[in-house]
């Protein structure tokens, strides 16, 4: 427990460290997305009949930079302790693989939570956004941050060079927070692709993140939550299996 | 008593290289052991898999008793590996790498023994310096103390010396030779021979993954051969004894003798060769001597030996 504990310390402090880096640049970037998008289209989208354009984004921002930031989180560090070979000082301890997982995974869940609130802040001095029911906020936040976490960390084992780490976050995690409907509700797209939105966990999350500020979304909650955890599952599950085998890290 | 380190019959192969061959040894609670070896032997190998950083395919090893792989992390908590690469995380200072380390080890609290291998290897002054602004030496210093900061009975070192200037080398083989006489069993690889010859009780030699000489480091120097006999003559060597020239060339011979009684031979051969004499001295053999005889015997004779 104690070895847990250190791990996930050490995990928040290396981002502690470079805040700038690792929450100011995030906020920012959400931040010109919100001024930018909501100038060019706001009232040319009407989403739901009682939500400006402007606050219908902030969510499905502050989603897209809790997903980045907690997916860049484990997979940076662990990429770099790699390539820099100083991952035997988490490799010699006895360390299990649960207290490695959990330690990695929770300190991305705290990065972007940590970006996440900071998006917010930012957007409130924008935005007026109302908050109807912030378990369901905590309930998504946390769900997409850990998933991302123990993708982050799955990518960082598994890759042996940075870009490969980089082709990951490009390839799949971008096209899909994009596709997920960060800056429009998936009813306006064109049949097939609301059926493809819907098999997309990052939609269900976004989707699920709006309930609690608005009350109202494109699918139940509750089924969103479903997919949200079960993807969760499924991941962390992956990620044990590669830490109990010593992929990659344990030759 | 237990043994501190165990190994029985450790094979590991990576890809079509054989990094260990049918490995095993056994090395005594507060030995000094050295594992000699040159590049390619499997040394590095044969620690990482103690250290749980790479798996045998086959074989079992014990670390203080524990099982590597049933036991580990008694057996990891037993172990303080320093490892060969100059390895640090840029992000901490050596207070926070060394607290950090602590307690992935499960320690807290641990601030007293902290302070106290900082003091030790001198790194008190750097304390709170980050680890991206020392020195090689300083960087090899830290990672020394990261090894040591659970107290671990048996101390692993690969090759702490490499690339250290003369200073460190000796105040870190004082420090080393200081926590062997408080009873911590202490094994390391170097390629510095005089070092394995005056530090460490017994010596393991490796070659192409197997063991080929496994003895006290007395044993060592006394078995193949007791006497070398370097020459520099005027005059080519006689044809019987070129064949057993062990020179480095440039006019020195250098001939292994087995006993005194061979010098007298020799001299023989040489005078009625009509070979003079400039230059001769006749010496122990040093552990340097067994090392090069051992590693250049053809590979039937290292299987053998195995």
């Amino acid at each position: 427990m104690i070895g847990f504990r250190t791990l996930f310390y050490k995990e928040v402090l290396r981002f502690r460290k470079v805040l700038t880096q690792t929450v100011a640049a995030p906020v920012l970037t959400s931040l010109l997305y919100l001024l930018v998008f909501s100038y060019l289209l706001e009232g040319r989208m009407r989403v739901y009949d009682e939500v400006a354009y402007s606050a219908f984004l902030v969510p499905g921002l502050v989603m897209m930079s809790m997903l980045q930031n907690a997916f860049a989180n484990s997979s940076s560090s662990l990429i770099q302790s790699k390539i820099t070979g100083n991952i035997v000082f988490v490799l010699l301890p006895p360390l299990t693989y649960w207290e490695f997982f959990a330690g990695y995974v929770l300190a991305a869940v705290v990065r972007g939570a940590a970006v996440g609130l900071g998006v917010l802040a930012a957007a409130w001095i924008f935005v007026d956004l109302p908050l109807r029911h912030p378990a369901w906020i905590l309930g998504f936040a946390f769900a997409a941050s850990a998933l991302l976490g123990a993708l982050g960390l799955i990518a960082g084992v598994a890759a042996d060079k940075i870009d490969q780490v980089a082709a990951f976050q490009n390839f799949l995690i971008m096209p899909m927070t994009f596709l997920s409907g960060v800056f429009y509700s998936i009813h306006s797209l064109p049949p097939f692709w609301q059926d493809v939105s819907h098999l997309n966990p990052f939609f269900s999350m976004i989707d699920g993140l709006r309930v609690g500020f608005f009350g109202r979304s494109d699918v139940s909650p509750l089924a969103s939550m479903g997919v949200a955890f079960a993807s969760l599952g499924i991941v962390s599950g992956i990620a044990l299996a590669m830490l109990k085998s010593g992929y990659k890290l344990r030759f | 008593m237990v043994a501190a380190i165990e190994v029985r019959g450790i094979s590991k192969r990576f890809g079509t290289l054989q990094a260990l061959e049918d490995v095993s040894l056994e090395i005594g609670q507060g030995e000094f052991f050295a594992l000699l070896g040159p590049n390619g032997a499997g040394k590095t190998t044969l620690i990482s898999i103690l250290a749980g950083l790479a798996r045998a395919d086959r074989g079992q090893a014990r670390v203080m008793g524990y099982d590597i792989r049933a036991d580990y992390r008694q057996a990891r908590r037993a172990l303080g590996v320093v490892p060969q690469e100059l390895v640090f995380d840029p992000f901490f200072t050596v207070r926070e790498t060394l607290r950090i380390q602590s307690g992935y080890f499960g320690m807290r609290g641990n601030e007293a023994w902290i302070e106290e291998i900082m003091e030790a290897l001198d790194l008190g002054s750097k304390a709170n310096v980050n680890m991206r602004l020392l020195s090689g030496g300083m960087k090899r210093r830290v990672l020394v103390a990261q090894a040591l900061v659970h107290k671990p009975p048996v101390i692993v070192l690969d090759e702490p010396t490499a690339g250290v200037d003369v200073e460190l080398r000796q105040a870190l083989w004082e420090f080393i030779r200081r926590l062997n006489g408080d009873g911590h069993t202490v094994v390391l690889t170097t390629h510095y021979l005089e070092e394995a010859e005056a530090l460490c009780g017994r010596i393991a030699m490796l070659k192409l993954g197997r063991v080929v000489a496994l003895d006290t480091r007395a044993n060592l120097v006394r078995k193949p051969h007791s006497l070398n006999l370097r020459l520099r003559l005027s005059g080519r060597l006689p044809a019987e004894l070129a064949a057993r020239d062990h020179g480095r060339g440039g006019g020195e011979h250098l001939l292994r003798l087995r006993e005194y009684a061979e010098v007298e031979p020799t001299l023989t051969a040489l005078r009625s060769a009509g070979c003079v004499i400039e230059d001769m001295e006749l010496e122990q053999p040093d552990l340097e001597d067994v090392f090069l005889e051992i590693m250049r015997r053809p590979e039937a004779a290292v299987a053998g030996a195995a």
